[in-house]
């Protein structure tokens, strides 16, 4: 299953939204709830990078009965240093972000223990492209 | 296995549902529907929070309680009465009045359930500081909040508090009391006195342990109404019957919002309201809000000061209950060396609660290629109906109506607007969606002279 959300920049009343209908139909398909918290928990994440640091964001998400993969692919500054934007801490948030409660560093490494996947490319001043894949055991 | 049905103290009478829908629109969880003209309710989604309840202009809906008679099957019969049974009354009809007329019942004892929390406050601390690494810890106070977990958020059920609620611990600790004074057990009921519905289902249907302590239940519109009558007549007749103990302050209010939160350490937060807790819930389950510790969620608007079989405004109950709170503080301090007291070596061996186990109820399938088919099939059946959620397809929304086509619960042309369609093209005439309609809402109201 395919479904696609358009994500703008710098609109952080609205961010989550893809995070909290992704949910709604992971609930409906999927028996782990573990599964569906930690999936919705990375998306979330990134929803919220994109917001604070991108122009505008695609999030695509193409569900299998094997996978959930999802792709946030955004137009903006990019990221310098991959590994050290990956560390727990590491920041370039705006203060304006900080003091609305993001932008803590901990988003690419949440993000990253909440998939079984994780891949991450950027490219300065063009944008990031992340992909997120969480495995479902079949049975 | 997770179990599937479940006591609900909820009941639609058929015979006094005139099918008008208030209730499955306000549903917080989509477990209503009208066919044949009268609600009928998924039993495995209700939560009992009993919205359905105080919607219904019918009357329709009852809340099921033991028969009173049942009290005198026992010996010795305890009436377990929440605070808010006290703030339903004016100040000027005292807590001992009150008491009175429950003996004069035919009651044996009467206790409040909140003399638990003076067990409970010290557990809930020492659970927290244990469990730091689950944020946030949700009380497991009010029924109707546990079984919303369980259902709509299954992934927060091992944040919920696993102890027992404070109506459980004084249920047992009365229970122990009269069988280490040597009465037999048998002899010993004790009958909660409940201001809403989802603590009887709690009862009669328990979370995370096998049978409760409590033997019975009482409404407590009945007791409102039997205390009333007795001060009105004036049949009452002044001097203590019984002597009680007297409730701690933090007893007192711990049923009001705020009650627990205020006692809690950390960062704490209470929320009332089905639809708020609902909302928090969501956020929580994101993880959009993180590093709160300790949850207070509550199915009513000013908690169970709004129990749905409170008869009094909510805003006055509190008013009472936190007047009560601060006259105890500031004159009293033998609620410091109560008997329950005691007991708590033997009531915190009880007062764990087994595990509280999920029991999702928004799967389309339990095999997922299945339940990816019948999403696909609600997607493409979406993309004809209106999006208007008008409920006269007797779902309470087009989403609803969708998922139930695919489940096999209702057709496509259940919809009126479906039907139009279907009448210009041919497909039906109007004498079908005349009686597709009559099949929903019933005989009478398609049959009305105008």
């Amino acid at each position: 299953m395919h479904f696609e959300y358009n994500i703008e920049g710098g609109d952080f009343s609205k961010a989550g939204f893809a995070s909290s209908q992704l949910k709604k139909v992971l609930k409906q398909l999927i028996t782990d709830h573990k599964v569906v918290k930690r999936t919705v928990v990375a998306l979330y994440e990134a929803e919220v990078n994109v917001v604070a640091h991108a122009y505008l964001g695609v999030v695509i998400i193409d569900i299998d009965t094997d996978k959930i993969k999802i792709q946030i692919n955004d137009k903006g500054p990019g990221i310098e240093d991959i590994s050290r934007a990956m560390e727990e801490g590491f920041s370039t948030a705006s203060e304006k972000v900080r003091e609305m409660g993001f932008g803590a560093g901990m988003g690419l490494s949440n993000i990253k223990n909440n998939s079984d996947d994780f891949k991450i490319t950027s490219e300065v001043g063009v944008g990031t492209k992340l992909e997120i894949i969480a495995y479902l055991k079949t049975i | 296995m997770e179990q599937k049905v479940f006591h609900h103290a909820l009941k639609i009478q058929k015979d006094r549902c005139m099918g008008c829908s208030h209730c499955m629109n306000i549903c917080p969880t989509g477990a209503i529907r009208v066919r044949n003209g009268n609600a009928e309710l998924f039993e495995n989604r209700c939560i009992d929070c009993g919205e359905c309840f105080r919607v219904c202009p019918a009357n329709a809906i009852i809340i099921e309680q033991d028969d009173f008679n049942k009290i005198f099957q026992y010996k010795h019969r305890i009436a377990l009465l929440p605070a808010v049974l006290i703030g339903q009354f004016p100040e000027d009809i005292k807590t001992s009045q009150i008491y009175n007329v429950l003996i004069g019942l035919g009651f044996t004892d009467v206790y409040e359930a909140e003399h638990g929390v003076d067990i409970l406050k010290d557990s809930m601390k020492e659970y927290v500081d244990r469990n730091k690494g689950i944020k946030p810890l949700i009380s497991s106070f009010c029924p109707a909040v546990v079984r919303l977990i369980q259902v709509k958020f299954p992934a927060l059920v091992d944040n919920i508090i696993s102890l027992h609620p404070p109506l459980d611990i004084a249920a047992l600790y009365y229970k122990q009391k009269l069988i280490s004074e040597g009465l037999d057990e048998s002899d010993i009921a004790i009958f909660y006195i409940t201001p809403c519905a989802s603590k009887i289902a709690a009862i009669k249907s328990p979370v995370g342990e096998d049978k409760s302590h409590i033997d019975g239940v009482i409404n407590m519109d009945f007791i409102y109404n039997k205390v009333y009558t007795s001060v009105k007549r004036s049949d009452y007749i002044p001097g203590q019957k019984f002597k009680a103990e007297r409730l701690s302050p933090e007893g007192t209010v711990w049923s009001l919002t705020n009650g627990e939160a205020d006692m809690m350490e950390g960062r704490c937060l209470a929320i009332d309201g089905v639809h708020n807790v609902m909302d928090f819930l969501e956020k929580i389950e994101n993880e959009e809000i993180k590093d709160v510790d300790f949850l207070e969620l509550r199915a009513c608007d000013e908690s169970c000061a709004g129990g749905v079989l409170t008869a009094q405004n909510r805003f006055l109950t509190v008013e009472r209950l936190r007047k009560r709170a601060a006259y105890i503080k500031e004159n009293y301090s033998d609620y410091k060396k109560k008997d329950i007291l005691n007991h708590s070596e033997y009531l915190n061996q009880k007062i764990t609660l087994g595990k509280i186990k999920p029991r999702s109820m928004m799967k389309l399938d339990e095999n997922m290629a299945e339940a990816m088919k019948k999403m696909r099939r609600v997607k493409e059946i979406l993309k004809c109906l209106p999006d208007v959620d008008c409920g006269a397809c007797g779902a309470p929304n087009c989403q609803a109506l969708a998922e139930d086509i695919v489940q096999e619960r209702a057709v496509i042309n259940h919809c009126i607007f479906i039907q139009r369609i279907f009448e210009k093209k041919g497909i039906i005439d109007w004498e079908e969606s005349h009686q597709i309609m009559q099949d929903i809402w019933g005989d009478e109201k398609l049959n009305r002279k105008c």
